[in-house]
Parts: C-alpha cells; structure tokens; sequence
C-alpha cells in the first residue's frame, strides 16, 4: 500500500506516544484498520468549517469556582491498599534513578 | 404491571413501604432470579449478595421504626460497572481493573443509597464502556435476552439486559454517545440520556470527558423519569454539573402532548434501509399526532458527519483519560526491568483490542502535525451538528428519529470490522455531540419479533419534555407487557 494514510512506521510511533506496544502482526492489523478508518473520515473534508468556531464543551459554562475551605481528603491507607505495590506510605515503582 | 419478577418500582416500593413485603425478601427473589438467569445472560459481573441484603435490611429497620421512606426504599437496582461503588470490584470489563476495589461511592451512587435503592450488583458493558454490542468485554459477551443469538447492544449492555429480562427493576449505564441507549432500543427498554451537566460524573470512569453522561433505564418511562430526578442535580465535586434545579420529570409524564411539535427528519426516514425500522416509527409519529402533538418537518444537515466526529473527539479524550491506567496506582501491574517498561507491558496486556484501537486513534489525532487537520476539525464540525440543532428547535420542542438503523444484529456480525460497528451508532451520535437530551423508548417490534426503539431529542435541560412525549408513546404503543422470548 503506498497510498496509504497512515504507514506502519507511523503506527509504530503512535504506539509509542500511546505506552502500547504491538507484535509484528498486531501492528501490520492496526494499521489497515485505521487507514479504513482515516479513509472513511476523509468525508470531513468535503466541508469548509475554517471560519467555524470549534465547540470543546458542548454546554456553555464557565469554569466554577468553590470557597477554598479545607476539608477532610481520602485515607491514605485505603488508597494504597489498592496499589499493586507500595512503600513507605507511597506508590512503589521500579528504580527510576541510579543511586552510588 | 404484574407480579414478580415484572412489577414496577412503584409497586415494589408501595409494597415495601405498607409491610406487605420485606425488601430483604424482595432483594433476595430478585438475586437468586439473577444468579439462576446469569449463566445463560452473563449481564452481571459481580452480585453483590451482603451489601445488598444490608441495604434491604436498613430499609425495613427504617419502617419499622417509623421513619420516612426514600422514593426508591426497597427497590432493586443494577449498576453498569464503571460507576465506583466503595467496597465492591469496579472493573471496567476490563483485566487493567481486575481487582480494583473502590474507596469511595460514586454520586449517582449515593444519591441511590439516601434514596432507599438496594443495589443488587454491577453489570457487564464494554470493556471502558466503549462498544455498541458488549462484545469488547473482557469477561465475556452479554445475550440479547429477546434473542440470545443476538447482540444486547452496547456498551451498557448489562444493565439493559438486566432490566429486560427482570433481573432488576431499574438500572443506570453510561452514555457517551448512544451507550444507554442503543441497548435499551435492543433489548426494548426505556433509557435517558441526560443533557450533559444535569448527572454528576464524579465516580463515573471518565471515557470521553466532554460526552460522558449517567443515565437511567427501566421497563416504563415512569420508572426512568423517578429514576432521573434520584440521580440528577449539582454536585461540587464535578466541574462540569450544571446548577440548575433538577425538573420535575415524573409529573411530566402525566402531562399532555396537546400541542407539542415534533420535529421530523424526513430524509433521514426516507432513507433507512430497515422497514420494520421505519414502519414503526412512522406509526408512532401517527399516534402522537393522534393524541394532539404537531408534526413538523426539520433538517440536521450535518448528522451525516456524526461517525467521524465522535470517534476522533471521543477517542482522543479517552487516550489522555485512559493514560492514568498504567500499573502503579490500582489494578494490574506487569513489572518490567524498569518504569517505561512496566508502563508498555501493563497497558499492552490489560486493555483489550477496541480500547487499544481508540487509544491510538486518539492519540494520532492529537499528535503533532495532526491535532489540526482532525482534532480541531472534527471540533469545528461538531459546532454545525451543534448548530443543526439550535435551528430545528426553533420550529420544535422535539426531534424524533429512530434510536438505531436497525434491530438488534447477531453477535459476531460486526466483530472483524470496527467502521462498521462504528457507524451503528449513526443515529445516537448527533445528541451526544450536541450535548443535548435524549431519550430512547420502544416503538414497535419487528417481523422477528425484537424490539426496535424511538429516540427523542430535546433542548438542553429538558428532560421534561422527554418524559412527556415518551409517556405518550407507551401509552399507544401496546408494548407495555411485551416481555423478552429468551427467558420466563
């Protein structure tokens, strides 16, 4: 496919933007499912929407705000509790820096 | 109207309220229903047996000692399983959720618990809600109780299924754009998306941000509207709930429709494909104007670009709200030799292939060199679906299509193609965008013998209306006790 949309080696990037990783197979799968799908919304550009406003909120509304008056906050121990791995009172991860 | 399992909210919180009944008996009859139907249905993943009998048993303690019943006391009620419940799995249908308990209860979810609800358990969908068919759930599909052959719709295919088949009396899902309801077309129930704004979504997964809404099913449009005024309302906690009184959306069932028009889209009619479709909507549209209501032609030029829009702005909310899923909060974790690395093999294998999918269709289209030419498009575009709207609403107070192109479709049908999934949502969509109400209620049934849904539209916060010509609908549709062949 040399027309296509989007190649497989753009795949391979936006997987890694996206914190995925693909087989081989996966990868060559997902790029002709979204060509078809970036074929389809090619239809989009059959409109001349330059001068159209975007909308991001569909609901017109400001952001609101709220008296800062300090309030209880969730029990730690009850959060951690749900991580896969934690220390110390915090979220354990793999080593992110050497240390000597 | 009738006895177990397919009495009325009403009824059961009338019974519960006089003593005729003890909630902890009627959660127990509808518990074992479920657990002995789940098997064939898979519409729950989890039953919550202790929680819900601990609720039940506070509601008849309550009455015993005198004090005000909630509007829901006693009544059974599923909840789709991405709306955070505390001490109960929460999992998203999906394996990146497996064993996530949550700390804290959701706000559609304590509004249920002040109000009386006995939560019975939580219901399959597609995996992080996203799908039109249940099929993306990572424990398994949900059957179309009419037809198990079929397709329950999706991605609150669960709790549809539920509440068709009598497993619960009332339900709430979520809809992003048509999640509520689609199914409840399929499975031939009432559904309510709200206007966005009018449900909290504070401890509601968030899917796409700007699109999320909680929505209430149930078998009568009453059940859905008592339902609604349960759940809606400000809430602080989320940014976006709109401050405004929630309306008085039981009463408007008894309102009239003397004199409301409604507005249709003819080409859109003109053009469906599925006769059963189109020949029972058309037969509604007729008994409203019967009863009063006043047919209008409207136009929504832009509908047609609904399928494009909503899968890149959707998708690309879902890829930054889907980023928090990465193995070191909650969940899974698959440790590789370092951080980056346990990020990839956390999120390759715990989301499945259509969360997958959206990911990286939303992160294309918002990376560099491309948020342009499709984000902010698709953004601008959304604006003239907006747009189409305002202008049919000046000629009337509702727009009426069908809910779906066509009836419930087979399980494995659209599977291998995901545009084609995709665009079974074509009807549904343009709401969602929009950020208005909708409403999805029975219509008809085909010549299979599955239901086929009526979706009405109105204006931002008017859910009344919604309720009014619904109402209207089921009083003339004859549907009211058709109950689903699948099961007894």
């Amino acid at each position: 496919m040399t027309d296509a949309r989007i190649s497989l080696e753009q795949v391979l990037h936006v997987a890694k933007l996206a914190r995925l990783t693909l087989s081989d197979e996966e990868a060559r799968e997902m790029q002709q499912q979204l060509d078809a799908i970036l074929g389809y919304m090619e239809g989009l550009d059959t409109l001349d929407v330059s001068e159209v406003p975007p909308t991001f909120h569909s609901i017109p509304m400001l952001a609101p705000l709220r008296p800062d008056v300090p309030a209880p906050c969730s029990d730690r121990s009850e959060i951690l509790a749900q991580a896969p791995d934690s220390q110390w009172g915090g979220f354990a991860v793999p080593l992110v820096l050497e240390v000597e | 109207m009738g006895g177990f399992p397919w009495q009325s909210a009403f009824e059961i919180r009338e019974q519960v309220a006089s003593g005729a009944v003890s909630a902890v008996e009627v959660a127990r009859t509808y518990l074992n229903r479920a657990e002995a139907l789940n098997a064939t249905l898979r519409c729950f993943l989890t039953l919550d047996y202790e929680g819900a009998l601990a609720a039940a048993a506070q509601v008849d303690r309550a009455r015993r000692a005198g004090e005000a019943l909630g509007p829901l006391a006693g009544v059974p009620i599923a909840l789709k399983d991405n709306l955070c419940t505390r001490g109960v799995p929460t999992t998203c249908a999906s394996k990146i959720l497996e064993g996530y308990v949550p700390p804290y209860d959701a706000h559609v979810v304590e509004a249920l618990r002040a109000a009386g609800a006995v939560i019975l358990g939580k219901t399959n969908l597609d995996e992080f809600a996203m799908g039109s068919s249940n099929e993306n759930s990572a424990f398994g599909n949900v059957h179309n109780p009419w037809d198990l052959t079929r397709a329950p719709g999706g991605s609150s295919g669960g709790s549809a299924c539920a509440t068709a088949a009598g497993l619960t009396a009332l339900a709430l899902g979520s809809d992003t754009g048509g999640s509520v309801r689609q199914p409840a077309a399929f499975c031939g129930i009432t559904a309510i998306k709200p206007t966005y704004g009018r449900v909290s979504r504070y401890g509601l997964v968030a899917f796409a941000s700007s699109l999320d809404q909680v929505g209430p099913m149930a078998r009568s449009v009453r059940e859905a509207a008592q339902l609604l005024e349960v759940v809606a309302g400000h809430d602080p906690r989320d940014a976006t709930s709109a401050e405004r009184d929630t309306g008085a959306y039981l009463a408007a069932c008894d309102r009239d429709v003397r004199g409301l028009r409604i507005g249709v889209v003819r080409d859109l009619l003109e053009g469906l494909q599925d006769a059963d479709v189109r020949s029972s909507v058309e037969a509604a549209l007729g008994t409203l104007e019967n009863a009063g209501a006043k047919l209008v032609d409207v136009s929504l030029p832009h509908a047609d670009h609904a399928v494009s829009v909503y899968y890149l702005i959707a998708t690309a909310e879902a890829s930054s709200n889907l980023a928090r899923f990465d193995g070191i909060r909650y969940g899974l974790r698959v440790q590789g030799e370092d951080l980056a690395e346990t990020y990839t093999k956390t999120r390759a294998q715990g989301f499945g292939p259509e969360v997958r999918r959206r990911i990286m269709l939303g992160t294309y289209a918002l990376s560099a060199g491309y948020y342009d030419a499709f984000y902010l498009k698709a953004q601008r575009v959304r604006t003239l679906i907006r747009r189409d709207y305002d202008a049919a609403f000046e000629r009337c107070d509702v727009v009426c299509t069908p809910t779906t192109p066509t009836p419930a479709f087979a399980l494995g049908e659209k599977t291998s193609d995901p545009l084609e999934m995709y665009l079974a949502d074509i009807f549904t969509l343009p709401p969602s965008l929009a950020g208005v109400a909708a409403l999805s209620t029975p219509c008809g049934l085909s010549g299979d013998g599955l239901p086929i849904g009526l979706q009405l539209v109105a204006p931002p916060f008017e859910e009344e209306l919604l309720c009014t010509v619904a109402q209207a609908v089921e009083d003339t549709s004859g549907l009211r006790d058709a109950r689903p062949r699948a099961v007894a």
